[in-house]
């Protein structure tokens, strides 16, 4: 594929999209010059066909669900309906200001509540918050409400929170910003919790865990009442990240595990779109003890039916707010779309055939001499797949195998996590793909496994299709590049 | 089934390969008394028809009167080809660039956006997105806090002017961290940070949040201001409005003092670069800084390198900051961003040019002063502060803002943002605002429904 130049590049002084803007101008009166601008910003001038030429000719240059197989772990990478996209984007919703009167608003707000009411019913919580604006940010306001009910009885001796060690990042970064010092707990040799190490680490300083369920490790942690138990018993809270919330939807609450607080991924499980990195949702369902804590504002109904927003005065003990406005709405819209597409039976299929789907992989896999990391288990939505032999002999990474996928016209695995398992590949088909495809991407796996077997060379050199071959990421990080600069 | 394209042939393959007979046997792992009941307070599913006829409906709910309102999020024009392109299936439907080689239309496009936001503040760089504005600007605070190694202190002067929700939100993340926020009062009469009233030995302070224009509109002292920071050892923080850039002093050239000149971290709201009100989300947080302390910014941070052949390429950068990476010790816990955001912003931006961007913030300010003319002609009607300002303004009604704004509603009109509860010190105030969308006859149409209203 050719080079396409920045856009400052096809950039010519002088050139003006006279379509977008011919007739607007006016007089800074009023404005000193000591407060203008003296030199306009080095913004590209191009006409508007270059901008949507450069702009599509570099999507092109983009994996993406809609164009490959994208089976990356934890990521939950499932089709998104084009549906939830053109209805979430009626006028009637992208018009709407923020500060809108709750009585222009009811249209949206009746979409949130009824939003609310189903991720109540899937999680089997007491209530639901839907500010959140991504997992991580879940994640934040989950822990925050732990503290603020440990500070609320007066309990200040809690100074730790337990994340095992297969965790995303997310959950020991977030404990951090909670102003909690992290204990990692490992995990046994079957890939559930080590329960005698939990049992060592509890204590008077224990606020609370952050578990994930199926865990990191795709596999479902089956002694989830006893550590709930024993974390419970020692005073402390527990917190279930909902990233893999897919592999269980209406299958398990966590409401019924005894959590307290639970987040989900809405552009994972309720497949609003990833688009390059976000935005995302992360709603929080909380226990009636937290209740009190939760962040505003929430969607609630008077007497008279109509809704309205929740805010401090309705609940003075909340965490407070976590976005200028009430979160990322139109993602929420998406996912409450795809809800009502979906239904009660659409989403236990949704853990069905995703559940289906991995295990259909590793077997197929397995059976073409694939090693998986924990072989004696069934696979979640997910599973893990450790190249360590590989690496060994013939000496190929997981990092090789991801960049060959790449020629083969798949999107790589999520490599290298979770961190404790050597050179690994977490693999989640989602329940949108279809066996062909499956087929098709163990078939790719098996050629990779045969060519790293005659010459290493060949995968080390990977990938060769794409616009670019094997990028330095040392060399970005020792020679930072960050911008274009205009020549002098 | 909907969106799942397994027929029965497939299924039963499939079980086969498995080694079960059922579905239901996959779950075997699951303790079974935890197994739920049936999702029953789920409605059955509904086909595309009969969800697209529910959610034109609820669109019709909401009503859209004439917006005078801004507070943080204003209606811009949004040019076509920006929704056209940036819903494509290839930018809508990627994850996270984590693999480069499959990934370089979205990292080359977030290259371009870090040059655009960096170009449109003066500044040395800038990162590929946090989540809004407000939580940009506590991760501002948070990232401040690490940079500036001199202070002890973790002491944050922070303006009034400051828009109250984002104040909120840095409460809500910062308040475990030690840090404080000193309120910093606004002059009376300018409706700004008077650089007079700051204090001459401050002591430590971390840094100095300015924001421009401030949430009334006005435009601070930049200058004065972050001479005053930097003379006392604090870092400064611009909070600043995207579109006034194009326009009004960028923050990398705040300060008249050679030595240490601009703003050290600048950061703010993104929607009016091209994204949809919305009901408030998704909108884009921006932040941008000096290059030296770069290693302490959070979020996702795109930088150009080579390929094997040499070949220019871009990867994320920068990882070792970041939560998968650092856990415990990382600079944020941000992992998903607003990249589809960003996406838009950067067609946005570039489709106007430097020239669109400057007629859009002349207009919006050429509006703004003829709204705020045309509404002071009503008795009892007047404008608060007398500094200079942009596209926004403060206007003091002779009774409560909230009843006025509830009669306008009924005359289809959204007059702009009460603050009483906020500000109760400026009386009966009304926040309002005229974008480039508001023509001269929805100016008069406000104009006469607020005559009636206080008539
Ligand atoms: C298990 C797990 N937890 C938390 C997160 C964080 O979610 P987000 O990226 O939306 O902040 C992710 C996803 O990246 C995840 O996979």
């Amino acid at each position: 594929m050719s080079n396409e130049p920045l856009i400052f590049e096809h950039s010519r002084p002088g050139r003006v999209n006279r379509a977008q803007s011919a007739h607007l101008g006016g007089n800074l009166d009023g404005i000193p010059e000591s407060l203008r601008r003296k030199q306009p910003p080095r913004l590209p001038e191009v006409s508007e066909l270059d901008a949507v030429r450069h702009y599509t000719r570099l999507s092109q240059k983009n994996f993406s669900i809609d164009t490959h197989f994208y089976p990356l772990g934890s990521c939950t990478m499932k089709y998104n309906p084009r549906a939830c996209n053109t209805l979430a984007s009626l006028p009637g919703f992208l018009g709407q200001h923020p500060l809108s009167a709750e009585r222009d608003s009811q249209g949206i707000l009746a979409c949130l509540w009824d939003l609310q009411e189903m991720l109540k019913e899937v999680t089997g919580m007491t209530a639901v918050s839907l500010t959140p604006m991504a997992g991580a940010q879940g994640e934040f306001a989950g822990v925050a409400m732990i503290r603020a009910y440990h500070d609320a009885r007066g309990d200040n001796a809690r100074t730790e929170i337990l994340v095992p060690d297969a965790a995303h990042g997310t959950n020991p970064a977030t404990a951090t910003m909670c102003g909690y010092k992290v204990r990692e707990i490992p995990t046994d040799t079957h890939g559930d919790i080590d329960i005698e190490a939990l049992m060592a680490a509890v204590g008077p300083q224990t606020a609370g865990i952050m578990l994930t369920n199926p865990s990191t490790l795709g596999v479902f942690e089956r002694r989830i009442h006893e550590i709930a138990r024993i974390v419970h018993e020692a005073g402390g809270l527990l917190y279930y990240d909902g990233a893999n919330l897919n592999a269980i939807l209406g299958k398990v609450k966590p409401g019924d595990m005894d959590f307290d607080v639970i987040h989900m991924n809405l552009h994972k499980t309720f497949s609003t779109p990833h688009g390059g990195g976000g935005p995302g949702a992360g709603p929080v369902g909380v226990s009636e003890r937290l209740q009190p804590f939760m962040p505003i504002p929430v969607v609630g109904r008077d007497d008279s039916g109509a809704f309205r927003w929740l805010d401090e005065r309705d609940l003075p003990q909340t965490i407070g707010r976590l976005s200028a406005h009430m979160g990322n709405t139109g993602i929420l819209l998406r996912a409450y779309i795809y809800a009502l597409m979906l239904g009660r039976e659409g989403m236990v299929r949704i853990a069905d055939y995703a559940t289906l789907n991995a295990n259909y992989l590793m077997a197929r896999l397995r059976d073409a001499g694939f090693d998986m990391a924990l072989p004696e288990r069934r696979a979640t939505h997910e599973f893990i797949l450790t190249l360590k032999h590989q690496a060994r002999e013939p000496g190929v990474t997981a990092m090789d195998f991801a960049k060959r996928l790449l020629d083969y016209g798949f999107h790589a695995p999520t490599t290298y996590f979770p961190l404790i398992i050597p050179e690994c590949l977490l693999i989640e088909p989602t329940e949108t793909e279809s066996k062909q495809t499956l087929d098709a991407f163990v078939e790719a796996m098996a050629a990779i496994q045969a060519e790293a077997e005659k010459d290493i060379e060949t995968l080390k050199g990977a990938p060769y299709s794409l616009p670019v071959r094997r990028l330095d990421d040392v060399k970005a990080a020792r020679k930072l590049d960050l911008r274009w600069q205009a020549e002098a | 089934m909907p969106f799942i394209p397994h027929t029965e042939d497939d299924t039963r393959a499939m079980l086969a390969t498995c080694g079960v007979d059922s579905i239901e046997d996959l779950f075997d792992e699951i303790p079974p008394e935890l197994r739920a009941d049936a999702l029953d307070g789920i409605p059955a599913g509904r086909d595309e028809l009969a969800v697209s006829r529910l959610l034109h409906a609820r669109a019709a709910e909401n009503a859209q009167p004439l917006c005078f309102s801004g507070a943080g999020a204003y209606e811009h024009h949004i040019p076509a080809a920006v929704w056209e392109i940036t819903t494509r299936g290839e930018y809508y439907s990627a994850y996270t660039p984590y693999q480069a080689e499959a990934s370089q239309g979205t990292l080359q496009l977030l290259y371009e956006f870090q040059t655009m936001m960096a170009e449109l503040t003066a500044m040395e760089v800038a990162n590929a997105s946090l989540y809004d504005g407000a939580t940009a600007l506590a991760e501002a605070v948070l990232m401040a806090v690490r940079a500036n190694r001199k202070s002890k202190a973790r002491r944050i002067f922070m303006p009034r002017t400051v828009h109250p929700r984002y104040r909120d939100v840095m409460q809500t993340i910062v308040r475990h961290q030690g840090i404080t926020l000193e309120l910093l009062d606004y002059n009376s009469a300018g409706g700004h940070i008077d650089p007079a009233s700051l204090p001459a030995e401050p002591g430590d302070i971390t840094a100095l949040v300015i924001p421009q224009p401030n949430f009334f509109g006005v435009l601070e002292d930049a200058d004065a201001l972050t001479d005053w920071a930097h003379t006392h050892g604090a870092l400064v923080i611009g909070v600043v409005n995207p579109t006034a850039m194009a326009v009004i002093t960028p923050p990398g050239e705040w300060g008249v003092l050679d030595e240490n000149r601009g703003a050290d971290i600048v950061c703010g709201e993104g929607q009016p670069l091209g994204i949809p009100l919305a009901s408030g989300g998704p909108y884009f947080g921006f932040m941008c800084c000096k290059q030296k302390i770069v290693r302490q910014m959070p979020g996702r941070i795109i930088g150009a390198t080579v390929d094997l052949e040499g070949k220019r390429g871009y990867v994320l950068t920068l990882q070792a900051r970041e939560q998968h990476i650092r856990r415990s010790k990382a600079t944020s816990n941000i992992c998903t961003n607003q990249g589809l955001m960003t996406t838009a912003a950067t067609i946005y931006m570039t489709v106007m040019g430097p020239t669109g961007l400057e007629r859009v913030a002349r207009q919006c300010h050429a509006n703004t002063r003829a709204l705020v003319q045309r509404l002071g002609e009503t008795d009892g009607v007047e404008t608060l502060f007398d500094r200079p300002g942009f596209h926004e303004r403060v206007l003091r009604l002779p009774r409560p803002a909230g009843e006025v704004l509830a009669e306008l509603a009924e005359r289809s009109i959204l007059g702009g943002v009460d603050l009483a509860a906020d500000y109760p010190e400026l009386g009966h105030a009304l926040l309002v605002c005229a974008t480039e969308t508001r023509s001269e006859a929805d100016i008069d149409a406000y104009a006469k429904a607020l005559a009636e209203v206080l008539g």
